[in-house]
């Protein structure tokens, strides 16, 4: 299935949870937030947050800022 | 907390209170931000150097293809700093909102204390990174209503700073020029009435000069005026050494809040002698019109 992760289409397998997804993606740290359609996943939920085909993710992070 | 004692080996230093906001108590009255600079190095030293306490951070996506392993997180000391989140280059309450919210969720996730606030930023316009007033007063009454502690980044129009602080903000935080400009703090007549106009009958209500800072005399100048803090980013960071200018603005929000503190003299036209005039050995060239 595909879902979109910050706008990019991302090839995954049928009934990846959020952590597999984003271990898949290399992103390991806990310094993110996740949106799923609109919605923050808390990253409590992360492990058993199944995600669909079409589904779109937003990863986010801090940087730098003033 | 108690007082903060700038320097109790100096007798001379008047003891001040932490700069309270909402339910945020800062020993440093100087916030700055981690934007801008050349490496990370150089901004966790130049941090450390501003004695602040709090920091400001941006909120981006995470990049998948071209991860470098390398997190903000990892050179700034979450467990002994507050991160304020900001939502820095949202046009629209809507995408505002949806970034506090965002920023709370990986300050919760990090366990840091700042996940309940916000700088908010809702910008109008591109060119002069002007915030959008009526933006930024609708998404304060949202945020405010989903129990965040907003920081509003405004101009330094005195009616918009009084609506947001009506709304609900927790400090109002009127800029001194256009962000990144370093013009330093063009209308402070402004910044007078703002402070007046919030501070009436509500003396802690907090006031943070946030923006346009371009030099340490700038900070002090926010902090003479009655500014319960100072809150900036490029100066430092773009400086030519981010170092001494970190120092530099740490020991300016100092000298400043001192001044304002103790309590500057009224000006006056004429000037008024240092000397006693009794005893002195001269003779006087004009007609003694003066008065005393």
């Amino acid at each position: 299935m595909i879902v979109q992760v910050n706008e990019q289409a991302v090839e995954t397998t049928t009934g990846i949870t959020i952590l597999d997804l984003l271990k898949q993606l290399d992103i390991t740290t806990r310094h993110i937030a996740v949106e799923v359609n609109l919605n923050i996943v808390p990253f409590e939920d992360h492990d058993d947050t199944i995600l669909h085909d079409g589904d779109r993710l937003e990863v986010v992070t801090l940087v730098g800022g003033g | 907390m108690g007082t903060v004692v700038v320097n109790d080996l100096d007798v001379g230093t008047k003891e001040d209170s932490p700069l309270k906001i909402g339910p945020f108590e800062l020993n440093s009255r100087l916030i700055v931000g981690s934007g801008r600079y050349e490496n990370a190095t150089m901004m966790r030293q130049a941090l450390d150097l501003s004695g602040s306490d709090c920091i400001t951070v941006a909120i981006r996506r995470e990049r998948l293809h071209d991860a470098y392993g390398d997190n903000l997180l990892d050179h700034i000391d979450s467990d002994q700093t507050i991160l304020l989140p900001n939502t820095a280059g949202c046009y629209s309450a809507k995408d505002a909102i949806r970034v506090a919210h965002l920023g709370r969720e990986i300050l919760r996730a990090l366990g840091n204390p700042g996940a309940d606030w916000v700088k908010l930023e809702c910008l109008g316009d591109s060119r002069t990174l002007l915030p959008d007033p009526i933006s930024t007063l609708e998404a304060t009454t949202q945020l405010v209503a989903d129990g965040f502690h907003v920081l509003c980044y405004t101009t330094d129009d005195p009616v918009t700073a009084r609506r947001l602080k009506q709304a609900g903000a927790a400090a109002v935080m009127p800029a001194g020029s256009p962000i990144g400009s370093g013009q330093g703090i063009l209308n402070p007549n402004n910044i007078r009435i703002i402070l007046e106009y919030l501070k009436n009958e509500d003396p802690e209500y907090p006031v943070i000069v946030d923006a346009g800072i371009g030099t340490a005399s700038d900070a002090a100048q926010a902090m003479e005026l009655g500014a319960d803090g100072v809150l900036l980013n490029t100066a430092i960071a773009h400086a030519r050494q981010p170092l001494v200018m970190a120092t530099a603005m740490r020991h300016a929000t100092l000298a400043g809040r001192q001044a304002f503190l103790a309590g500057r003299i009224p000006k006056r036209l004429y000037a008024a002698a240092s000397s006693p005039m009794e005893g002195v050995i001269a003779t006087h060239p004009f007609p003694r019109n003066e008065t005393k």
